[in-house]
């Protein structure tokens, strides 16, 4: 039997998420023994050609470039499933969807005239079919092995939507916002992560993009009215890795 | 348990530690409150010294504070965020594991990994708590038998409270604040002239301990400056919940505007059902390993909050909308669970109003529902 073939693919990015695969280090070599690694730049520049049984795509569109070659990827894929925060969201540099990019690049670039970029940065299922998202800046290289174990046995992964606050509360972390008054994004938080920084005494800031049914603005409105945060800090804190998610990108446009 | 007749005696303060030496020499493994991060949370503790001395709580809807007392009371405080399902239903536990060999699958069931826990400090809502899992775990036909392993061996030290929160409603609840029964030895702390404990035998297993230690008989002024904590704790109760027909106030209330309002609040993050003493909901997870021979099964907590809840398959969740998730906790709470376990699912011990990261209230959302009681939306 021939085992399938894996392909990973990079757009705007930070290298983050597809490195969470290579920092697989213990299982990297029983998964190189049930899936063909052909297309793993970051790893080798050995690449065995298209079509691929699974394709993972780390990234955003930012470009003109890109937004074509996002549909190439997908014409020689089987099964998609875009990895972390850009992928799935747009990434930090969504940022941009809420000014006007030009005025940026007249600022960074020495010569803007080379620049050729999009108004906006977008999640890939806005350009392509998505067969499955896997969320958090960056993604947890558990849960990335889940989801190619879960590939390769034909079952649903096990990626829970639900909050952070049911992973603090199983590691028996207390929660910080009613302990000690500090803002938290948990609750309408992504699980995924295992509650690392409430386990540090901090808030979690939502790196893993809004959970299933996130009620950001019954959060927002108690955390402001407990004086736990200011109105300038709210719309920076559903305002980062995920700020183009649909219910953190409302909510943060309601604290401008 | 069976109450024993044994007449109440006192422990000094300093054979504190004498009674956590003869739990151990019994081969307990102690468990207890203990400060962590500006929070009394339930750990291992060892000797009287680990316990939060002098701490007080102050907490409120969605507010909880540690504060210094001002004197050196072990137990000053009242209950925080675990609950002892922490250690009698752990919130991930293994139940087997299978192995593919060529021609067979050979499944190996977990063997029940129980200690025996002494409880050290056990408040009277908490004994009711531990009661109404017994029902869910212990059951004739369903026992999980990690649970009952583990609850079968454990020591009940439980302490009466001297004090209240402002979100407790052990009263309403009928089950506190002082202990009544459920527990091996129960004590009562007593700071006047002199620091100790009024201690009452709940068993013989409790019974031979406070043989072991340093004790004396226990006079009537020793058992007045025990009923007085109790009063001050009673006095002290910051909550009410008029239980009078609100079984079926919410069984006739479903579609009650009322919901509504809560729903616009609720995050639906699942934090009162984790901290809860009575929530029982769990799920599995299956594992396999990368080459499909080796394959897990856990258990881990779960909670009516979640959309994978109710999910059935091809047809989304059942619960999909914040109000019903949020009814069907507190209805079963309150009410269903009566028609299931012949018992209240709420014990009165204010965790899910402490620990709702935007305060929400049951006491408050009961009231609320009982004087909007039959309204409906259009």
């Amino acid at each position: 039997m021939t085992k399938p073939k894996l392909a990973v693919w990079k757009f705007a990015s930070c290298d983050g998420c597809q490195l969470s695969l290579l920092d697989c280090e213990d299982e990297l070599l029983s998964l190189a023994g049930e899936i063909d690694i052909a297309n793993f730049r970051e790893a080798s520049r050995a690449v065995v050609e298209g079509p691929y049984d699974l394709s993972l795509v780390e990234g955003s569109i930012t470009t003109p470039h890109d937004r074509e070659r996002i549909v190439e990827v997908r014409a020689q894929s089987k099964y998609l499933v875009t990895i972390g925060a850009c992928a799935t969201a747009g990434g930090i540099q969504a940022l941009r969807n809420f000014k006007d990019v030009k005025d940026f690049i007249s600022i960074v670039y020495a010569h803007p005239e080379y620049i050729d970029t999009l108004e906006t940065s977008t999640p890939i299922a806005a350009h392509v079919h998505v067969d499955y998202e896997l969320h958090g800046c960056p993604i947890n290289k558990k849960q990335l092995l889940e989801v190619i174990n879960s590939f390769l046995h034909k079952r649903k992964p096990d990626i829970p939507s639900y909050s952070v606050c049911i992973e603090c509360k199983r590691r028996g972390t207390p929660c910080v916002t009613v302990s000690h008054g500090i803002a938290c994004l948990g609750p309408v938080t992504h699980a995924g992560c295992g509650a690392i920084c409430p386990a540090y005494n901090r808030g979690c800031y939502g790196c893993y993009g809004p959970k299933e049914t996130p009620n950001t603005e019954s959060l927002a409105r108690w955390l402001r009215g407990n004086e736990m945060i200011s109105e300038e800090d709210m719309l920076r804190l559903f305002r980062t890795f995920n700020a183009d998610a649909p219910a953190f990108k409302k909510e943060s446009e309601r604290h401008e | 348990m069976k109450k024993t007749d044994s007449p109440a005696a006192c422990i000094d303060r300093k054979d504190i530690d004498a009674l956590f030496a003869a739990l151990k020499a019994e081969g307990y493994a102690l468990v207890g409150p203990t400060v962590q991060n500006g929070v009394i949370v339930y750990d291992d503790i060892s000797t009287a010294g680990d316990l939060p001395i002098g701490w007080r709580d102050e907490q409120e809807a969605g507010t909880y504070r540690l504060k210094k007392r001002g004197d050196a009371a072990l137990f000053g405080y009242n209950v925080g965020p675990q609950a002892w399902k922490k250690f009698l239903f752990p919130p991930r536990e293994k139940l087997w594991t299978a192995d593919k060999t060529r021609h067979a699958i050979a499944f190996h069931p977990e063997t029940p990994d129980a200690p025996g826990y002494a409880f050290i400090g056990v408040r009277a809502c908490d004994i009711h708590a531990i009661r109404v899992q017994d029902k869910v775990f212990m059951s004739k036909n369903h026992a999980n038998p990690r649970y009952k392993a583990r609850r079968e061996k454990a020591f009940i030290l439980a302490v009466n409270c001297g004090q209240a929160a402002k979100t407790c409603f052990c009263m309403s609840m009928n089950t506190g604040p002082k202990a009544e029964d459920g527990f091996d030895l129960a004590l009562t702390e007593i700071i006047g002239d002199s620091h100790y404990f009024v201690v009452e035998t709940g068993t013989e297993q409790g019974k031979a301990l406070l043989d072991k230690i340093p004790h004396r008989a226990a006079n009537e002024d020793d058992l007045k400056s025990a009923a007085a904590c109790t009063d001050n704790a009673k006095n002290e109760m910051g909550r009410k919940l008029d239980t009078t027909g609100l079984k079926d106030i919410l069984s006739r209330n479903y579609e009650n505007p009322r919901w509504e309002i809560v729903a616009e609040r609720c995050l639906t993050c699942a934090n009162c059902t984790m901290v809860c003493p009575t929530c029982f909901c769990s799920t599995v997870e299956d594992t396999t390993d990368l080459a499909g021979n080796h394959a897990e099964r856990w258990q881990t907590w779960d909670s009516c909050f979640t959309m994978d809840f109710t999910h059935l398959h091809g047809g989304g969740s059942v619960r999909h909308s914040e109000k019903a998730r949020y009814r069907q906790w507190m209805t079963h709470k309150l009410s269903t669970w009566f028609d299931q376990f012949d018992t209240s699912g709420c014990v009165g011990c204010g965790r899910c109003i402490a620990w709702c990261p935007v305060g929400i209230d049951i006491t408050e959302e009961a009231a609320a529902l009982r004087t909007s009681d039959g309204e409906k939306n259009d």
